[in-house]
């Protein structure tokens, strides 16, 4: 069943409570959390640090088990075997057997799922070459950086030739060089025709990469979509309006329009809040004559998202304290 | 097969892994130490040679059954390698017993070092070798593969340093659960019943003990061995049964 849109992940109301401390204090890690991940896009799972994204990921991949509600892979139950097959997994931080060399270390996984000899070897010698380990496929993985365990660690998840691919934080403590290099690589995997669900607090990269994105912030999401609509949903878009010999009288019409007006010479530049001062800004260019240079939208980005629901998740935990 | 590919990798971990061989090469010492104690002593030196060759073979074997074993599950919980194995199509308990096997190749191939080693000695001494010595072997390493599962079970839901040191009093009151019993005899109440039911809950690791039977050269009858040999393989199965349901019902964090 190949079609499009197909749901390759579902979580429906996903809850995870844990017990700290001596007297198992309850916190609540993941609150009710519902999405989707469809077949063949790259889906960005956002949210600061904390935010359960480790969590939910977790309950995924069958590490920890859900509190409450129901999460499935390609139709099946979490921890369903046939569906693990066709998984790949990256986890946050991750710390291989550091006596293995690289070719050993791929080797090893490999058996888990009963691929064995020279098509094994096949395999393994692609995947290295895949992620430019080649150079080091016969060195003991104690020896490797963060960014070369990285990519073994990539090169892990895809021994299997996944259909999904979750992979949790794979672009954190890498250089400006390794996370391109681990674009590139989500890219290649979407390409084709592969499943990427990723999670990451920088979301420059998920901007770039992601078809969908979902946020979450202490355990509940706070928004799902294109990362396209999520941007431009009720954001208030300002604008920066160029205007060019503009009379005295026209400055003083247009500066109560404006949140901000920077004269330079001749021309004039005015930050405009909404469509309808930038309309009402327009009628006085052509009330006085005035030549209009540039009209450009300051473009949201999902930062500014993400910042602002930030303040609406702190401000909602402090109005219900 | 995943089972078996977890226990080479397990047996590959242990042969990198200094602490074995530091292990091993004390082992080897103390029982070539037996030579120079035999000089001191005034006769009976072909017991002293088995005694301290079979203790110590026991006691090393011990350490690393503890001192390794322990490690087997706690160390790929905090290191975090487990994430990448249960994530594939592994089921947990494949991932416990291929643990498990891999350890106890490594103690028996651990044992095979150190019986060659005391077999060279009792030889260079002209000291006679009867069977028994090699049946004495045999219920050493079933007695290893009792603690290694007691390690293993206390390292699914604890920190290495409390299995290690929960797995250390097991082997001690193991050895003594004879006194146990009879301690428990001279009480009344709760206090009996209490000593009791720890005379039967507790492994009888008295029961692989052979020493006294080697240095006295009193052979073991086929019937006994069997019933030891039944004995410790039940009682493995339980503890790792015990260990896979503990495991099956963790969340790794």
């Amino acid at each position: 069943m190949d079609v499009d849109g197909e749901k390759v992940v579902q979580i429906d109301r996903l809850c995870k409570i844990f017990k700290v401390g001596f007297w198992g204090r309850k916190v609540t890690a993941v609150d009710g959390l519902s999405l989707e991940v469809h077949r063949g896009e790259v889906f960005g799972f956002l949210g600061p640090n904390g935010a359960g994204k480790t969590t939910t990921i977790k309950m995924l991949m069958g590490l920890i088990y859900p509190s409450g509600g129901v999460a499935s892979l390609f139709g099946r139950p979490v921890g369903d075997p046939s569906a693990k097959a066709k998984v790949g997994f990256l986890p946050e931080a991750p710390y291989f057997y550091a006596y293995l060399t690289s070719r050993e270390f791929l080797r090893f996984y490999g058996h888990l799922f009963g691929f064995l000899g020279a098509s094994l070897d096949k395999r393994i010698n692609e995947l290295l070459e895949l992620v430019g380990m080649t150079h080091a496929r016969d060195l003991q993985l104690r020896k490797f950086s963060k960014g070369m365990l990285q990519r073994v660690g990539i090169a892990q998840a895809l021994i299997n030739d996944p259909e999904l691919v979750i992979l949790d934080e794979p672009m954190s403590g890498l250089d400006p060089i390794g996370r391109k290099e681990v674009r590139d690589l989500i890219l290649r995997l979407k390409e084709s025709g592969k499943t990427v669900m990723f999670s990451s607090h920088i979301l420059h990269d998920a901007e770039l990469l992601c078809d969908r994105v979902a946020m979450i912030m202490k355990g509940r999401l706070v928004a799902c979509g294109q990362v396209s609509d999520l941007i431009n949903h009720g954001t208030t878009q300002e604008v920066e309006m160029v205007i060019d010999r503009l009379s005295p009288d026209g400055i003083e019409e247009i500066r109560p329009l404006a949140t901000k007006l920077v004269l330079h010479g001749e021309q004039v530049m005015a930050v405009l809040a909404s469509q309808r001062q930038v309309d009402e800004a327009l009628d006085v260019l052509r009330a006085h004559k005035a030549k209009l240079i540039s009209l450009i939208p300051h473009k949201a980005s999902l930062e500014d998202l993400f910042i602002r629901e930030a303040k609406g998740v702190q401000q909602a935990t402090e109005v219900h304290a | 097969m995943k089972v078996l590919s977890i226990a080479v990798n397990t047996f590959r971990e242990n042969l990198r892994d200094k602490l074995l061989y530091n292990l091993l090469i004390f082992a080897l010492l103390m029982i070539g130490s037996s030579l120079i104690l035999m000089r001191l002593t005034l006769g009976e030196f072909h017991r002293l040679i088995l005694d301290i060759g079979l203790g110590s073979i026991n006691f090393f074997g011990v350490l690393i059954a503890i001192f390794v074993g322990i490690g087997l599950v706690s160390k790929e919980i905090e290191k975090k390698t487990i994430y990448t194995i249960v994530s594939k199509p592994v089921a947990r308990y494949q991932f416990l017993l291929g643990k498990y096997l891999g350890l106890s190749l490594t103690l028996l191939i651990n044992t095979a070092i150190m019986a060659a080693g005391l077999l060279a000695v009792l030889s260079f001494q002209d000291v006679p070798i009867h069977a028994v010595l090699f049946k004495a072997l045999g219920m050493i390493v079933l007695e290893f593969m009792v603690i290694t599962a007691v390690a293993l079970l206390f390292s699914t839901f604890s920190s290495a340093t409390l299995s290690a040191i929960l797995t250390l009093a097991i082997y001690v009151i193991g050895h003594l659960t004879k006194d146990l019993k009879a301690f428990g005899q001279k009480m009344e109440g709760v206090g009996r019943s209490v000593l009791e039911g720890m005379y039967y809950i507790l492994p009888n690791l008295d029961r692989f003990n052979l020493k006294g039977n080697v240095t006295h050269q009193l052979d073991v009858p086929a019937g006994d061995l069997l019933m030891i040999a039944a004995y410790g393989m039940a009682y493995t199965a339980f503890l790792l049964t015990l260990a896979s349901v503990i495991f099956q019902r963790r969340d790794f964090r």
